[in-house]
C-alpha cells in the first residue's frame, strides 16, 4: 500500500481560471495530491489533446497553494505563464476540462525546527511556491520576510498577498514599475539582517544571487530549481542537475527526483547559468 | 517463452525501480528492466538531453548510470528484496566488459535475466563496442552468455534497422541468445545538431516491422516488442506481429502508469 506521501496519478477537473497579470491561475480538482502536498513540490502535466496523444514530454508546474473547498475536496493552485505550446494549452484549459497529472513530485523545502529567521526570495511564477511555505514556517513560529522580484508589474506575483504572509517585503522589478529598479542580487544585501535560512525559487541567476548572498552572510539557503523535466518522475534522466555531492565530488542528479529543491551551495551554477564553461 | 504479464517498462524509462514503485505500479508490470548498465560508472551527456518532438522524443542521455558495482550495491538489493523479476540490461566498451558484466550479473542473486543492449544510437562515438555489424553483435552476446549460468535468459536488444534485422537476430540466436528485444530507439538528430536517438510513436510502424519480420523468419525465437506503444491496443498489435511481451518506454515518461494499466487490460485477453 502507497503511505500517503507518495505521489499519485490523477485525471484532475479545472474549477476556475483567473487570468492576473501575465500568468493564468488554475485551480483544480486534484484527489489526493492536496492531501500530500509539501511546499516546494510541483506536479508534472500532460497536455494537449489526448487522441492521439502527440506531446510525450511532461510539463511541470510548481503546486503554489492547496485548499479544502466544499463541495469538489481538496484542490491545487497552479499558475501558468503561456509561452510555448504546453503552457499555452494550459492557460487556455475553461472550467470543466480535464487535465491528466501526477504528484505532488520532488524533494520539497525542508521546515526549521527551531523558529528561525526566514527569507523567502521569489521571482516570477515561481514566487507562487513561497506563500504556503510561509504559512508553515510561521506556524513553526518562525519569522518570515519576503523579497519579490520580476521583469515588470504584469509578472509581479503576490506582491498584496505578501503583506499579510511576512513581516517585511522588499520588491524589484528590472524596469522600475513597481518597488525598486534592480535585480535581486542587487536586493538580497539589505535584507539579510539576522535571517537564518533564505528560501529561494526563480530563474538560475537570482537563485545563484541567493545562493551566493547567504553564504557570503552565513546563512543556510534552499532553493527551487528548474531545469528541463520531461518526464518529472524520475523515469528518464532527462533532467541532468549539475551539483557537488555532500562527498565534494561533482555529479549530475535527476532535479525531479534528488530536487529540485535543493542546498544552494551544492549547485555549480555557473554550468546552469552559462557563466563558466564546465568542466570537460 | 511465455510470460505470464507480458509488459515491461524499456530500458532507461523505468528509473530505478523505486520511482514506479512509490508510484504503486512496479508490482502490476510483469517485469523491470534497469537502464543500461555499464562496467564503469557514466556521467551521462550534458543538457539539453532530450527534446519533444511530434509523438516522439529525441534523446542524447548518454548512458548516464552508476557503473556496474554501485548497481549492485544500490538498486538491484531493492529490488531483488522486494521479488521484483528484474532484467538488467548491460552495454560494453570491450568484448572483454561484456564478459566481465556477464560473469559478475551471473553471480548476483535476484536477476531473471539478462537484456545485451548492442543497439546503443552511437555507441562506438560513445565509446562502446561497435556492434554494427551482425555477427560483432552476436560476439557481444556470447561474451554475456559465456558468464551465466545455464538457465538465465539472455536477450539481445536490437535497433530498428530493417534491412538487417533478420540477419542480426539470427546471428545473436546462434551466438545463444534466448529472445531479442525490438527494438531500441532510431539514431536520430537532436535539435542542437547533437546525436541521439528517436523513440515514441514515431517509430511504431519500424518497429512493428522488424517485429514482424523477425517472426515470420524466425518462428521459433521469442521477440519482446518495443517501440511507440502508447496504449493497449498498440501492445495487442505487437502482440499480434509475433511478440511474446511488450515494453513501454516513451509512453511512461508521459503517463507513469502505462506499463501496469496495459498490463491489467491484457489479463483479461484469451491466452
Ligand atoms: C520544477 C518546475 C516547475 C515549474 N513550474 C512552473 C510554473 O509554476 N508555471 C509555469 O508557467 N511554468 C513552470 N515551469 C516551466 C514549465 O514546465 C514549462 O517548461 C514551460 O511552461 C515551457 O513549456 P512550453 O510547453 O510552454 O514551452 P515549449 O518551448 O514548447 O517547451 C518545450 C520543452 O522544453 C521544456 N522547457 C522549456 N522551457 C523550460 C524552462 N524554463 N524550464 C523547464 N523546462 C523548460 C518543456 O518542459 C518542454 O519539454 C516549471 C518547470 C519546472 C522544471
Ligand atoms: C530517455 C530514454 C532513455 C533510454 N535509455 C536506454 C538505455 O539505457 N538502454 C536501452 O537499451 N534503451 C534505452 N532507451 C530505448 C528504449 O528502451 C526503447 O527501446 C525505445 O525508446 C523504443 O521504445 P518507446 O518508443 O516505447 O520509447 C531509452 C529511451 C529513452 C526515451
Ligand atoms: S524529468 Fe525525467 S528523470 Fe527527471
Amino acid at each position: 500500500m502507497s503511505s500517503p506521501r507518495e505521489p499519485l496519478h490523477v485525471t484532475g477537473e479545472v474549477l476556475v481560471v483567473k487570468k492576473v497579470g501575465a500568468y493564468r491561475h488554475l485551480t483544480l480538482a486534484a484527489p489526493g495530491i492536496a492531501e500530500r502536498y509539501r511546499p516546494g513540490t510541483f506536479v508534472a502535466v500532460s497536455i494537449g489533446d489526448l487522441t492521439p496523444r502527440t506531446h510525450l514530454a511532461r510539463r511541470s508546474l510548481w503546486i503554489t497553494g492547496v485548499r479544502p473547498t466544499g463541495s469538489h475536496g481538496p484542490t491545487i493552485e497552479l499558475v501558468v505563464e503561456p509561452g510555448g505550446v504546453g503552457s499555452t494549452w494550459l492557460a487556455d484549459r475553461r472550467q470543466g476540462d480535464r487535465v491528466e497529472l501526477t504528484g505532488p513530485l520532488g524533494r520539497p523545502f525542508a521546515l526549521p525546527k527551531q523558529p528561525v529567521a526566514c527569507l523567502l526570495v521569489g521571482e516570477g511564477y515561481a514566487a507562487g511556491l513561497l506563500f504556503p511555505l510561509a504559512e508553515r514556517l510561521r506556524a513553526r513560529s518562525c519569522t518570515v520576510t519576503m523579497l519579490l522580484g520580476a521583469q515588470d508589474e504584469p509578472h509581479l506575483l503576490g506582491a498584496l498577498d505578501a503583506r499579510r504572509a511576512a513581516r517585511a517585503v522588499t520588491v524589484v522589478t528590472a524596469d522600475g514599475s513597481v518597488g525598486r529598479r534592480g535585480t535581486l542580487a542587487d536586493a538580497l544585501p539589505a535584507v539579510m539582517d539576522g535571517v537564518d535560512v533564505v528560501y529561494g525559487a526563480g530563474t538560475h541567476v537570482g537563485l545563484h544571487a541567493v545562493a551566493a548572498t547567504a553564504e557570503q552572510f552565513g546563512a543556510w539557503s534552499q532553493v527551487a530549481v528548474e531545469v528541463p523535466q520531461p518526464c518529472g518522475t524520475g523515469l528518464c534522466q532527462g533532467c541532468a542537475l549539475p551539483v557537488v555531492g555532500e562527498d565534494g565530488v561533482p555529479r549530475l542528479v535527476r532535479a525531479c527526483t534528488d530536487g529540485p529543491v535543493i542546498r544552494g551551495d551544492r549547485v555549480r551554477w555557473a554550468e546552469l547559468t552559462g557563466t563558466e564553461s564546465g568542466p570537460a | 517463452m511465455r510470460f505470464d504479464r507480458p509488459v515491461m517498462n524499456a530500458s532507461g524509462c523505468g528509473g530505478t525501480g523505486r520511482e514506479l514503485g512509490d508510484l504503486g505500479v512496479l508490482d502490476a508490470m510483469g517485469a523491470f528492466v534497469t537502464r543500461s548498465i555499464t562496467l564503469d560508472p557514466r556521467t551521462g551527456s550534458p543538457a539539453p538531453r532530450i527534446a519533444e518532438t511530434p509523438s516522439g522524443l529525441v534523446h542524447a542521455v548518454g548512458l548516464q548510470n552508476p557503473g556496474l558495482e554501485q548497481f549492485l550495491i544500490r538498486e538491484l538489493p531493492w529490488l531483488a528484496s522486494r521479488r521484483t523479476r528484474t532484467y538488467v540490461s548491460v552495454a560494453g566498451s570491450s568484448l572483454g566488459e561484456y564478459a566481465d558484466l556477464g560473469r559478475r550479473l551471473g553471480r548476483a542473486p535476484g536477476i531473471t535475466g539478462i537484456e545485451v543492449n548492442v543497439s546503443v544510437p552511437d555507441g562506438p562515438a560513445m565509446g562502446l563496442f561497435d556492434t554494427r555489424e551482425p555477427f560483432q553483435a552476436a560476439r557481444a552476446l556470447a561474451a554475456v552468455r559465456g558468464g551465466l549460468p545455464p538457465g538465465l535468459p539472455v536477450f539481445a536488444k536490437l535497433g530498428p534497422d530493417s534491412l538487417r534485422i533478420v540477419e542480426t537476430a539470427r546471428a545473436v540466436a546462434e551466438a545463444g541468445a534466448d529472445g531479442v528485444v525490438l527494438v531500441n530507439a532510431a539514431p536520430a538528430l537532436m535539435p542542437d545538431g547533437s546525436p541521439g536517438g528517436l523513440s515514441g510513436p514515431a517509430i511504431r510502424p519500424l518497429s512493428l516491422r522488424c517485429v514482424h519480420d523477425v517472426h515470420r523468419e524466425l518462428p521459433e525465437l521469442t521477440i519482446i516488442g518495443a517501440g511507440g506503444i502508447l496504449d493497449t491496443d498498440d501492445a495487442r498489435a505487437f502482440l499480434a506481429a509475433g511478440a511474446s511481451a511488450v515494453q513501454i518506454g516513451t509512453a511512461l515518461l508521459h503517463d507513469p502508469t502505462t506499463a501496469a494499466r496495459i498490463a491489467a487490460d491484457l489479463q483479461g485477453d484469451p491466452a
